[in-house]
């Protein structure tokens, strides 16, 4: 690829003309300003400096100057193009804006929202009963635990304790789920950097938890299976046999595919080195996850402010070391590992007795109660009718999912429908560090950079 | 610094407008170096929400929970917003990381945050009228036009 000369070119990806005040960074409370990225004499300096993923603060308290680094190229050696939105290889609708020179990445600026549904909006029109169904829509490869940081945002509002047994259901379905998700994510991954085995490999295991889901759910993916006051159901018959067969299976095949990739010089040259972000980058850019954890912070939400019955587990929390796209792979196959770990435990220790809270103001009662007590029927009518009704306050709730810390934060106005959500996307926030990332690169390592911050596009746009 | 408040086992500080920048930079140099969120409440139809002694609700506020790696915990900042004037400083010299966040912020709600890099509109298209996270943006507004068929019969 050539430099292409010249500002004409560039000019065809502008759409809309800009004012002086976008130019110059103040955006007036009227003009809304461009989303995409501009020529670099349009672009104000601290935008420059972001796109281009510089530091502007150290974790250290060191506060850097602007205009200390030099970003003066002249406008005839680079080139703006467009990847994406319909890219194979940005999982999804993600546009990214690149400033090239010949293939050198100079500047990144993500274009979203092409899958902007307004499931926010939408959660203040679902009572609390139904709002699950929608948060599980969300990270579509994770929906368990979208539900499960909904329910515990609820419940914590309610200041209601549920019960052992739902504790620990809900254990073993999201860590079942990070193992699906991360699978996922290796077969993806395994794709974008050329190794098409991976991709189906991938999938066959996936498919394991996938139809252990289906048989503890209904359903596939978008569960509504975890709801506050507990789970839907408890877990079918044979659900143990189900589980040990998913937890004997899984390691062998993980030590294949480890070896499969990481003992594979296309793959390793393509991964390492590449895409390196700093500790001090992903603190500041508030990166999480297993992109936090690959540049050396032991940060895991599971670990260090425990929920559920996380405490009462044995696992280690994945590092990396330098944070390059090798690390975050390696980071989140051993957290395959780590996974099947925890759940062998809570095949041992999963204690009896009810699995949703007592309480028929949010419990509904069992259907064979429904036709000899006029009570119960009452309760029915009342829970799926009107809802649960929670008191007043706020409450911020955060869990590791498998893209970071998902966070939820919910205010109630005491009536039976959240009167504002707010979910804390960990892709949402980790798109950020793409731009560090992906400076100085190559065009074809933004590809396996890309895929290694495993942005789940529905999550992002929410 | 400012007291925070206890409310469920967690510190929450309510700042004034002057005070917000202080206090998220001794938050920032007391460890709390992680910026986890950042949102915006529209308060309009909630009026009496319960506050603190000397604290004057405001229509809008802004959340924004932080996180120290070293004592395991979080902090949460609530800054009331007026209504008539929805402008506050920008936390992206002090947390990179609230640049998307705070974009999502004045898109869904319409905050202007003084100093942003890039304060423009990143889920709705650019062309987007007001902001749907307002309690007054009623929902479904785009009118169903009917017209009679011109063709003839």
């Amino acid at each position: 690829m050539t430099a292409r000369s010249s500002s004409k070119f560039i000019k065809r990806f502008r759409s809309s003309p800009l004012d002086e005040s976008t130019a110059t960074g103040l955006v007036g409370e009227t003009s809304e300003g461009t989303q995409e990225m501009k020529t670099r004499n349009e672009t104000n300096r601290v935008e420059l400096e972001r796109e281009e993923g510089q530091l502007t603060v150290l974790p250290e308290g060191i506060v850097l100057d602007h205009g200390d680094m030099d970003i003066e190229i002249s406008e005839d050696e680079t080139m703006i193009i467009n990847m994406g939105p319909q890219h194979p290889s940005t999982h999804g609708v993600l546009r990214l804006m690149m400033e090239l020179k010949g293939e050198t990445v100079l500047r990144t600026k993500p274009v979203i929202g092409y899958l902007h549904t307004g499931m926010e909006k939408t959660a203040e029109g679902l009572t609390y009963v139904q709002g699950s169904t929608n948060v599980t829509r969300m990270d579509y490869l994770a929906p368990l635990h979208n539900e499960l940081v909904f329910s515990l945002a609820t419940e914590k509002l309610l200041g209601v304790e549920i019960p052992p047994r739902a504790t620990w259901i809900r254990m073993l379905m999201v860590e079942l789920n990070r193992i699906s998700s991360h699978l996922m994510w290796m077969a993806t991954n395994g794709m974008d950097v050329g190794s098409t085995s991976m991709m189906i490999y991938g999938f066959r295991e996936r498919e394991l938890v996938l139809s252990f889901f289906e048989k503890v759910t209904g359903l596939r993916m978008n569960h509504n299976f975890i709801r506050p006051g507990g789970v839907a159901a408890d877990l079918p018959d044979g659900w143990y046999d189900d589980v040990s067969a998913i937890i004997d299976t899984i390691p062998g095949r993980l030590d294949e595919y480890g070896e499969m990739l990481t003992g594979q010089p296309i793959f390793r040259e393509r991964t390492e080195g590449v895409g390196i972000l700093t500790q001090e980058q992903a603190i500041s850019l508030s990166a999480s996850g297993p992109v936090l954890r690959s540049t050396g912070v032991a940060w895991d939400l599971r670990k260090d402010i425990p929920y559920l019955a996380y405490d009462e587990v044995e696992f280690d929390v994945i590092i990396g070391s330098i944070g390059d796209t090798f690390d975050r792979f390696a980071v989140r196959l051993s957290e395959i590992s780590e996974s099947l770990r925890i759940v062998r435990q809570i095949l041992e220790k999963m204690p009896s007795g009810p699995y949703r809270v007592q309480d028929k103001k949010i419990t509904p009662p069992p259907r064979k109660r429904i036709d000899e007590s006029m009570e119960a029927l009452i309760h029915h009518f009342k829970l799926f009718t009107e809802g649960i009704h929670v008191p007043e306050g706020e409450a911020y709730v955060a869990v590791e999912s498998p893209r970071g810390e998902l966070g939820c934060y919910l205010v109630s106005d005491g009536s039976a429908k959240p009167y504002r959500m707010h979910i804390r996307a960990p892709s949402f926030v980790n798109l950020q560090s793409l731009p560090a990332m992906l400076k100085g690169g190559l065009l074809a390592d933004a590809v396996a950079t890309i895929s290694s911050v495993d942005p789940i596009m529905g999550e992002v746009d929410r | 610094m400012l007291e925070a408040v206890i409310r469920d086992a967690q510190g929450v500080f309510f700042p004034t407008m002057d005070q917000y920048v202080d206090l998220m930079e001794s938050l920032w140099s007391s460890d709390y170096k992680f910026c986890s969120d950042l949102c915006g409440v529209d308060y309009l139809e909630m009026p009496s929400r319960k506050l603190p002694e000397g604290v004057k609700a405001e229509r809008f506020e802004i959340v924004v929970n932080v996180t120290s790696f070293e004592t395991r915990s979080r902090l949460r900042v609530r800054l009331q917003v007026q209504e008539s004037n929805p402008h506050l400083p920008t936390l992206y010299g002090l947390y990179p990381g609230t640049e998307a966040m705070e974009r999502e912020v004045y898109d869904l709600l319409g905050m202007v945050f003084d100093g942003h890099p890039d304060l423009s509109r990143i889920l709705l298209p650019e062309e987007w009228e007001g902001h749907p996270l307002r309690k007054d943006y009623s929902v479904g507004r785009i009118p169903v036009q009917f017209k009679a068929s011109t063709a003839i019969r």
